[in-house]
C-alpha cells in the first residue's frame, strides 16, 4: 500500500539547513491503523506532509498503491491528492461559508462528479458520520466534534486509498476525542488504511501500530494491542 | 469557462461574502460612473456646438459696418460707414466666382399685430439668397422670390413662433399682418434649428423694406456663403480680401478693426471643432485615468481577497484543486465583480444623465448622453480589465502551497 525508503528532507534556515528527516523507512499495508508519534520537531508532521504530497522529499522513494510519487508538478500532485488521499486536520479546515454538505461535496467537485451525484454521495457520507440533520448548517453552527465529523465525511467522500489525520483530536476534549477515535476505528474495521499523527499516548494506543520518531529517525515501530475507544464513549 | 459548477462556486463565494464583493465592486462602479458622466457631458458640449452652427450654413460670412476708430486719408475717426445696394453689387463683381449665395439685409424692431393680438418682432428685409444662408426651413408656402423683390410686394414670411403667437389656432398662411400700419400678406411660415429667437423673426422683401421704412437704398449687413469647395484657409483669405477691398472703397485705415467687421463661420467652426476635439481628448485621458484607477483598485482588493482566502484555497488544493482551477476561480470572480459593478456604474451614470438631461442647457450642455458603441466598448473594456485585475492575484493564489496555507496560526 505505502512504501517509503530512505526518505530525507531538510529545510533551509538562513545559511544552514535543518535536516528534519534522516532516512525514514516505512511500509504500511492495506487496512492498517498507524499512529506516528514523536515530540515536536521530531519530523512527524513533515513525514505526514510528504505522504500527503503537500511537500516533497529531497531524497528517497515513495510508492503509494504501486504508483511511484516523484517529480510531482502542482497539477499532478492535485490529481493524486484527490484520487488517493483524504485529509483530516487538527483545526478541521472546513470552508466557513459553505454548509456541511457543500463542504463534503467539494472533493467530488474536483473529481468532476456531477451536481446531483455529488449531493447524494455527500449526504451518504454525512449520514455515515451521523450528521444528516446538520447538512445545511454552516461550520460555525457546529460543535468541535461535529466539525471534525464533517471533515471526516469530506475526507471519505472522495473514497481515498489512504486517510491522513494530523492531530485529529488535538482541538477536542477527551470525550469528543474518544468519539472521533471510535469513529476512526470503525472506518479501519471496514478496511480503510489510516495514518494518524499524534502526541497523545491514549490516542496512539487506540491504533494497531505505533511508529515513534525522534530527531528525524524511527526509534521504535511496534504493533500494539488496540484499545477500543467505544468502551469510553 | 462555461463550466456551470465553477460559476456556482463563484456566485456562492460572492454572495456569501457580500461586503467583500461590495467593496471591490464599489471602486469599479465609481470609476465607470465618472467615466460615463464625463463622456456624457463631453457629448453634451459637442451637441451644443453642433447645434449652434447648424443654425446657419457652415460656409457663411456676415459683413457688418461700424464707425471708424482711426483717421485716414483726411477723414476723421468716428465716421459711420454705411453699406448701400452698391456694395452688394461691388462684392458680386469682385468676388463673384467665390461667392455661392449673397443677400443684403436690413432689420428693425416693430410692433406687429393680427386682429387683437400684438407683439414686437424684428422685421428683416432680405433677398432670396437669405434662405439658404440662414437655413430657414419654409414648411408652409414659400420664401421671398425675385418677383417679390422686383415688384416690392407686401408679403411676409413669418417664423413658426410668430405664427403661434399671433394666429393660433388659425392658419397663418394667406392672412394679413399689420406692421407699423402697413399690411403684409403671409406667404410663408418657416422653422429654424437655431432656437426660439430665430423663429420669432419676420422676413419681408429687401426692396419693400427699403422703400417703406427709409426711402433709401441703405443696407445694414451683407451675408454671403463662399463656394462650398473652399477650405477654412481659403475662406480666411477670401474674408481678408473682402475686408481689404471694402476698406479701400470706404477709405478706412487698413488697421481699423471696427469700421468693417466680418464674422466668418468657417474659421469659427474650425476653431470650435479644434476645441471640441481638444476637449474630447482631455476627457478620454481623464476617463482612461479613472478606468485605470478602477482597475488598479480592484487588483488591489483582489490581492487582499487572495490573502484572506489563503486558507480556503489551501483547503481546496488539499482536496484536489488544480492550480488552473484556482486561477479560474479567482479571475472569473474578478471579471464578474468588475462586469456587474461596472454595469451598475454605467446604468447610474446613464440614468443621471437622462435625469439631468436638458436642464443643463444654460451651461452649454445639450442632451448629454452616451451612445451604444461606447456601452459595448465599455463592457469589453470592463471584462478585460477584470481579467487583468484578477490574473496577477489569481496566479499568486495558484502558487499557494497548501502546507503553508493550512499551517495553524
Amino acid at each position: 500500500m505505502l512504501e517509503i525508503k530512505k526518505l530525507h528532507k531538510s529545510y533551509p534556515i538562513g545559511k544552514d539547513s535543518l535536516h528534519v528527516l534522516k532516512g525514514i523507512d516505512l511500509s504500511v499495508k492495506e487496512g492498517e491503523l498507524v499512529a506516528i508519534m514523536g515530540s515536536s520537531g521530531s519530523g512527524k508532521s513533515t513525514l505526514l506532509n510528504i505522504i500527503g504530497m503537500l511537500d516533497e522529499a529531497d531524497e528517497g522513494d515513495y510508492i503509494l498503491d504501486n504508483v511511484p510519487i516523484k517529480n510531482l508538478n502542482e497539477k499532478k500532485a492535485a490529481v493524486y491528492r484527490n484520487k488517493f488521499l483524504g485529509f483530516i486536520f487538527q483545526s478541521f479546515n472546513l470552508i466557513n461559508y459553505k454548509n456541511a454538505v457543500e463542504n463534503v461535496s467539494l472533493p467530488l467537485y474536483y473529481q468532476g462528479v456531477n451536481r446531483k451525484e455529488r449531493y447524494e454521495k455527500a449526504m451518504f457520507h454525512l449520514g455515515k458520520v451521523g450528521l444528516t440533520d446538520w447538512a445545511k448548517h454552516l461550520p460555525n453552527e457546529l460543535s468541535g466534534g461535529q466539525k471534525q465529523r464533517v471533515a471526516i465525511a469530506r475526507a471519505l467522500a472522495a473514497q481515498p486509498k489512504l486517510l491522513l489525520a494530523d492531530e485529529p483530536t488535538g482541538a477536542l476534549d477527551t470525550k469528543t476525542s474518544y468519539e472521533i477515535m471510535d469513529f476512526i476505528q470503525e472506518l479501519n474495521d471496514e478496511g480503510k488504511t489510516i495514518l494518524i499523527v499524534t502526541h497523545e499516548e491514549d490516542i496512539a494506543n487506540m491504533c494497531k501500530r505505533i511508529v515513534r520518531l525522534k530527531d528525524g529517525v524511527i526509534m521504535e515501530d511496534s504493533y500494539v494491542e488496540q484499545v477500543r475507544a467505544s468502551q469510553y464513549v | 469557462m462555461f463550466d456551470i459548477g465553477l460559476w456556482r462556486e463563484i456566485f456562492q463565494s460572492m454572495s456569501k461574502n457580500k461586503l467583500r464583493s461590495l467593496l471591490s465592486g464599489f471602486t469599479v462602479s465609481f470609476a465607470i460612473l465618472l467615466f460615463t458622466l464625463l463622456f456624457g457631458i463631453a457629448n453634451g458640449l459637442e451637441n451644443t456646438f453642433v447645434k449652434l452652427f447648424k443654425d446657419d450654413a457652415t460656409n457663411a460670412m456676415f459683413i457688418f459696418t461700424g464707425r471708424t476708430t482711426m483717421p485716414h486719408k483726411g477723414f476723421k475717426s468716428g465716421r459711420k460707414i454705411q453699406f448701400t445696394n452698391n456694395e452688394n453689387e461691388f462684392l458680386q463683381e469682385e468676388f463673384g466666382d467665390k461667392i455661392e449665395y449673397i443677400t443684403s439685409k436690413i432689420y428693425k424692431n416693430f410692433s406687429v399685430s393680427y386682429k387683437n393680438k400684438k407683439h414686437n418682432y424684428q422685421v428683416i428685409g432680405a433677398e432670396t439668397d437669405y434662405q439658404p444662408i440662414e437655413k430657414a426651413l419654409v414648411y408652409e408656402g414659400r420664401f421671398i422670390t425675385a418677383k417679390d423683390l422686383k415688384e416690392k410686394s407686401k408679403v411676409a414670411i413669418i417664423g413658426r413662433l410668430v405664427a403661434e403667437d399671433l394666429f393660433e389656432p388659425e392658419v397663418a398662411l394667406g392672412k394679413y399682418i399689420n406692421v407699423q400700419g402697413i399690411s403684409y400678406k403671409v406667404v410663408g411660415v418657416y422653422r429654424d434649428d437655431g432656437g426660439d429667437d430665430v423663429e420669432r423673426l419676420i422676413y419681408i422683401p429687401l426692396s419693400t423694406a427699403q422703400q417703406v421704412y427709409g426711402s433709401t437704398d441703405n443696407i445694414d449687413q451683407i451675408n454671403i456663403t463662399h463656394s462650398p469647395n473652399m477650405d477654412v484657409d481659403a475662406a480666411k483669405i477670401l474674408a481678408n480680401g473682402i475686408e481689404a477691398k471694402l476698406k479701400k472703397r470706404f477709405n478706412i485705415a487698413p488697421l481699423d478693426q471696427r469700421a468693417i467687421r466680418i464674422y466668418n463661420i468657417a474659421s469659427q467652426s474650425g476653431e470650435i471643432n479644434q476645441m471640441t476635439m481638444g476637449l474630447g481628448i482631455l476627457i478620454i485621458v481623464i476617463g482612461m485615468g479613472t478606468l485605470i484607477a478602477g482597475v488598479v483598485g480592484i487588483a488591489n482588493i483582489m490581492i487582499f481577497v487572495v490573502k484572506e482566502r489563503t486558507k480556503e484555497l489551501g483547503i481546496r488544493k488539499a482536496l484536489g484543486a488544480t492550480p488552473r482551477s484556482i486561477v479560474r476561480l479567482i479571475m472569473f470572480e474578478s471579471v464578474l465583480v468588475t462586469a456587474i459593478a461596472g454595469y451598475i456604474g454605467l446604468l447610474i451614470g446613464m440614468g443621471s444623465l437622462a435625469l439631468v438631461g436638458d436642464s443643463l442647457k444654460e451651461y452649454f450642455i445639450t442632451n448629454p448622453s452616451v451612445n451604444t458603441s461606447l456601452i459595448v466598448t465599455a463592457t469589453i473594456v470592463l471584462i478585460i480589465a477584470g481579467a487583468i485585475a484578477g490574473y496577477v492575484p489569481a496566479k499568486r493564489a495558484s502558487r499557494i502551497k497548501p502546507i503553508i496555507a493550512l499551517r495553524d496560526e
